[in-house]
């Protein structure tokens, strides 16, 4: 049966232009689902039921005015934002309406969505399973038609890991392409909020709605500087595969379906050609320097004064990480954590720039596995931090970086990666765009 | 073994000196909050971003940045090529980001120095640096609760750090006073330190004298908020190391307060060694390349204003006293007062010279076309307090006879010492207030 | 290796921790540190540091005023609050 809740944001946009059914006939429709499957997928933890256009999940860290935000932890308990974040108010002047927020990883942190204090997400096509993490809820949201799309927030794979692991579409857009202003801080110098979407042509159409400057982020690159032409055929175009994403701890199911995934761009019309991108086995540790670094002075907010409560109520997770970085700031560490991270970062974006001389995008899997048993990684931070392999080194230097469902592989969905230069975000895009129209994995759902 | 130092060791004052001038920009540092919060209530000039709520960003207000230029152009700085904010990392309920958006390893502006009096000769004080950073909110105490108001939250802030040049407190004063006529010349602040938009601490420790070497410790001295009692606070705190020393006793690194009404300082805050404050660059900013043409451009700003120049020119231009120019400097008034002039003429220069210095004039309220209206309504009666007062103990030296008489109980005979005065003001004096100073002094 | 000193890191990163939570983090800290002490290998002579990918500099804003939030709505998320002031424990510093 076709649903208007199993409609792109796309259809959704003509189908209403068509008058076929009506704003309220589409919330009325969301709302009905979400009260079925919200108290089995865990997807939303606030529910605006007050929405009457096209309705968007948002992440719960994104500050929507009115609506209470917990960023998935204790400590926000009951904290309401006076303000919109700038893309909640580039939504609304597109004709877009919050339907909820949703469930994450307390304060992003984390690869499955079980770090949040409001009990984890879950996978919808397996419950027993984690939906992949921080942007946990929205994923789920958008795989089990909760919502026409949504909002996520990626810092080292954020939006990326959870929609390969829920298959559905993940753009991280490039750092600098949307405004950060509203949306609690977990790494400034990596976060970027991006659409997660049922198709490709949806989140090349939230990004252009949400992109942009808005005078309140400093680090937003003005569009009239942006110059990222979409890559119209694949024919003759060159696709890089990095030899250092196929090597041990990718899993020979998912490597399978990469591998074809690869191949089908090859029948496309694309040549395929081999990368090297060596600094890779430095990237996790790198990323966990300068991101707890800057986490440990972002959260120094929460001091239950002018809002929320008292730092107790930081969950484990966060406590670590805060631990993390206040010990790489610290008098006697600071240059050779956080000043020899930031210099290996250098050589990161350099691997990438040098990559890029050989070809127009670069290849891979998201996740080395597809979502794992709920509670598998709980008692190992560094094997949950080494789930993010392959998505911490593009955040790294910064660029675009798209998860489109390429295949399943134990009955559980795979996303391909496709990675960008510095602010070719349509290239990606419009690679993504073809791959899709070619292989219609992304019209798999899951029963629910 | 403590050594036990002899008592009459000669001892030596080491002073270095930050001082803090918030500038006087519209908006906020980084957010485009109202600036102008004095005698607001509480929290009504303030946004997620001064307020600290999740979310927010920094975003840096460029006329800000223009102006610490210019104090840097002023103090003979250099302007770096590239500047980077960094995160000043420590906990305190007026901070409301847990950090201070400041700067230390790139600051804005290097180097530089201020030419001070000094005892018996002219004195050379280096700065170190000027560089740009951001005030906390305000904090009140009442019971066993604190009350804060973050309307001064987020306001520009310029450091003004000096080397460890001083050695004793009427340097340190003269500094002080010299530093506030730069700002308040270069117009980026009205530098007034009871309002707190200047406020100065001083790094003071001793050494015995003919030691090289800097002391191993130094003791932060806050609160200082007037130039009345910067030098007994200075004196005050030396006494007290000296006499720490001289029983054998070490001083600790600390931060300590000054009580006015008690003459001594007091313990605000033992530094421990957790003391760190994780510096690390703000990510949420971009570094800062002040444009060269530009500072180019401030140079001229800031060298028009130099008062050094601005006095010898002032004092030549129309033909005033050195005191009376660095009054009119002190107060701000230099621009009023060169207008005033165009209106009614350079010869009455003097006249409103001291009228302006006399009547502290708001240039806020009043404009210098009213002032001349005002002077020339009154005709002639324009002779200033200070000038009546002069005129008067003249009149009381020279006059024996009327003051006995007067001391006597004959009232009238101060008749004749209004006459005197009325005489050596040339008229100008109102005979009423003439009286009343008179009566003053002779009681 | 480096050793945090966990009670030291606390105070400064003002988190009060349980003592097991001591315990437990300085275990997993270490392990963590022990893995991401590897960067050590990495030749990074002559290399600059990267804080931000974005490579232009300044975009600053003009000094004009925007109104922010009201009183009420500065103070509807503080649990403390008198005559429009926000309160906090006090903090003594005799001044």
């Amino acid at each position: 049966m076709n649903d208007i809740t199993s409609l792109s944001l796309t259809h959704t946009i003509i189908d209403l232009k068509d008058k076929k059914f009506s704003p309220q006939e589409l919330n009325t429709a969301y709302l009905a689902r979400i009260q079925k499957l919200n108290p089995k997928l865990n997807a939303y933890l606030h529910l605006n039921e007050s929405s009457d256009k096209i309705p968007v999940a948002i992440k719960d860290l994104i500050s929507v005015k009115d609506l209470p935000m917990t960023c998935g932890s204790r400590i926000l308990e009951g904290y309401v934002p006076p303000y919109n974040a700038t893309v909640v108010n580039k939504l609304a002047s597109n004709g877009i309406s919050i339907i909820g927020k949703t469930n994450l990883d307390e304060f992003a942190m984390g690869s499955s969505g079980e770090n949040s204090a409001y009990s984890p997400a879950k996978n919808p096509w397996d419950t027993t399973k984690v939906p992949g993490g921080s942007s946990s809820g929205s994923a789920v949201a958008v795989s089990a038609d909760l919502c026409a799309f949504a909002l996520g927030t990626d810092t080292g794979g954020s939006i990326r890991q959870p929609a390969s692991l829920c298959g559905v579409v993940g753009l991280k857009p490039s750092y600098g392409r949307v405004s950060r202003y509203g949306a609690q801080a977990m790494a400034s110098s990596l976060d970027q909020i991006g659409p997660i979407t049922k198709t490709v042509e949806d989140a090349k159409l939230v990004l252009s709605w949400i992109e942009g400057e808005d005078g309140q982020d400093n680090n937003v690159v003005s569009k009239s500087k942006i110059q990222s032409p979409p890559l119209k055929n694949l024919k003759g175009a060159k696709v890089g595969i990095p030899i250092e994403y196929f090597r041990e701890g990718l899993d020979s199911e998912v490597e399978k379906v990469v591998k074809a995934a690869i191949n089908k761009l090859k029948d496309l019309g694309a040549e395929v050609v081999e990368v090297s991108l060596p600094n890779t086995k430095y990237a996790v540790s790198v990323y966990y320097l300068i991101m707890a670094s800057e986490v440990s002075s972002n959260l120094a907010r929460y001091d239950g004064i002018r809002f929320g409560q008292d730092r107790s109520k930081f969950g484990p997770e966060t406590k670590r990480r805060i631990m993390l970085g206040t010990f790489a700031l610290s008098t006697g560490y600071f240059d050779d954590y956080f000043i020899k991270a930031a210099k290996v970062r250098t050589l990161i974006r350099n691997d990438f720039k040098e990559a890029f001389k050989k070809c127009d995008v670069i290849v891979g899997p998201v996740s080395p596995t597809v979502a794992w048993n709920i509670g598998k990684k709980t008692q190992d931070p560094l094997a949950m931090y080494l789930s993010d392999v392959y998505t911490i080194p593009s955040a790294l230097a910064g660029l675009p970086g798209l998860s489109v469902p390429c295949g399943f592989a134990s009955n559980l969905p795979v996303g391909l990666q496709i990675l960008g230069q510095y602010m070719n975000d349509e290239t990606v895009l419009s690679v993504g765009q073809q791959y899709q129209e070619a292989t219609e994995w992304y019209k798999e759902r899951p029963k629910t | 073994m403590v050594q036990r130092k002899a008592k009459n060791m000669k001892w030596e004052t080491v002073i270095g000196v930050e001082v803090h001038v918030e500038t006087n920009t519209k908006t906020k540092m980084f957010c485009r909050c109202s600036a102008d919060y004095f005698g607001a209530k509480p929290n009504t000039h303030v946004c997620p971003v001064c307020l600290g709520l999740p979310g927010a960003l920094p975003t840096t207000n460029e006329e800000a940045i223009k102006k610490c230029i210019i104090v840097g152009l002023a103090l003979g700085c250099d302007i770096s090529e590239r500047s980077i904010f960094e995160r000043k990392n420590y906990f305190y309920p007026d901070l409301p980001k847990g950090y201070q958006i400041s700067q230390y390893r790139w600051p804005l502006c290097v180097g530089g120095s201020i030419d001070i009096e000094g005892k018996n000769r002219k004195k050379t004080i280096r700065i170190n640096r000027a560089h740009q950073e951001e005030d906390t909110g305000k904090l009140s105490h009442r019971g066993n609760e604190t009350f804060i108001d973050f309307n001064r939250s987020g306001l520009p802030l310029v450091e003004i750090v000096t080397e460890a040049d001083f050695r004793d407190s009427s340097e340190v004063r003269d500094y002080g006073k010299k530093l506030q006529q730069i700002i308040r010349a270069i117009g980026v602040s009205k530098a007034d330190m009871e309002k707190g938009d200047m406020r100065l601490e001083a790094n003071i420790s001793v050494r015995p004298e003919g030691q090289k070497e800097l002391p191993n410790y130094r003791v932060e001295l806050k609160n200082i908020n007037s130039f009345k009692f910067i030098a007994d606070a200075i004196d005050t705190e030396v006494a007290r190391q000296i006499e720490i020393l001289e029983s054998g006793g070490k001083i600790s690194q600390q931060t300590r307060g000054y009580n006015e009404d008690k003459h001594e300082t007091f313990l605000q805050r033992e530094k421990e060694e957790a003391n760190d404050y994780r510096y690390f660059p703000e990510p949420d900013l971009l570094p800062l390349v002040p444009d060269r043409a530009l500072v180019e451009k401030l140079k001229l700003k800031a060298n028009a204003s130099d008062p050094a120049k601005k006095l010898t020119v002032l004092v030549a231009k129309y033909n005033l006293g050195e005191k009376l120019v660095s009054t009119l400097m002190g107060q701000g008034m230099v621009e009023f007062f060169e207008e005033a002039v165009q209106i009614s003429g350079d010869g009455s220069a003097k006249a409103l010279a001291t009228y302006i210095t006399n009547r502290k004039i708001d240039p806020t309220k009043q404009k210098p076309q009213d002032l001349v209206d005002e002077i020339n309504a009154k005709g002639q009666n324009m002779a200033g307090q200070n000038q009546i007062v002069e005129a008067s103990k003249e009149a009381i030296e020279q006059s024996e006879k009327m003051v006995t008489d007067y001391k006597a109980g004959k009232t009238n005979s101060i008749q004749g010492l209004i006459g005197q005065v009325m005489k050596k003001t040339q008229g100008k004096a109102d005979p009423q207030k003439a009286r009343e100073i008179l009566e003053k002094l002779l009681k | 290796m480096a050793k945090i000193k966990i009670d030291h890191i606390a105070k400064l990163a003002n988190l009060p921790l349980s003592s097991e939570e001591k315990e437990l983090y300085e275990k997993q800290l270490s392990a963590i540190l022990d893995y991401v002490e590897q960067v050590e290998s990495a030749d990074t002579k002559e290399v600059e540091p990267t804080f931000n990918v974005i490579e232009s500099v300044n975009n600053l804003q003009k000094d004009q005023t925007v109104s922010g939030l009201t009183q009420d709505e500065a103070l509807g998320n503080a649990t403390n609050k008198k005559d429009g002031f926000i309160v906090s424990r006090g903090v003594f510093e005799n001044e």
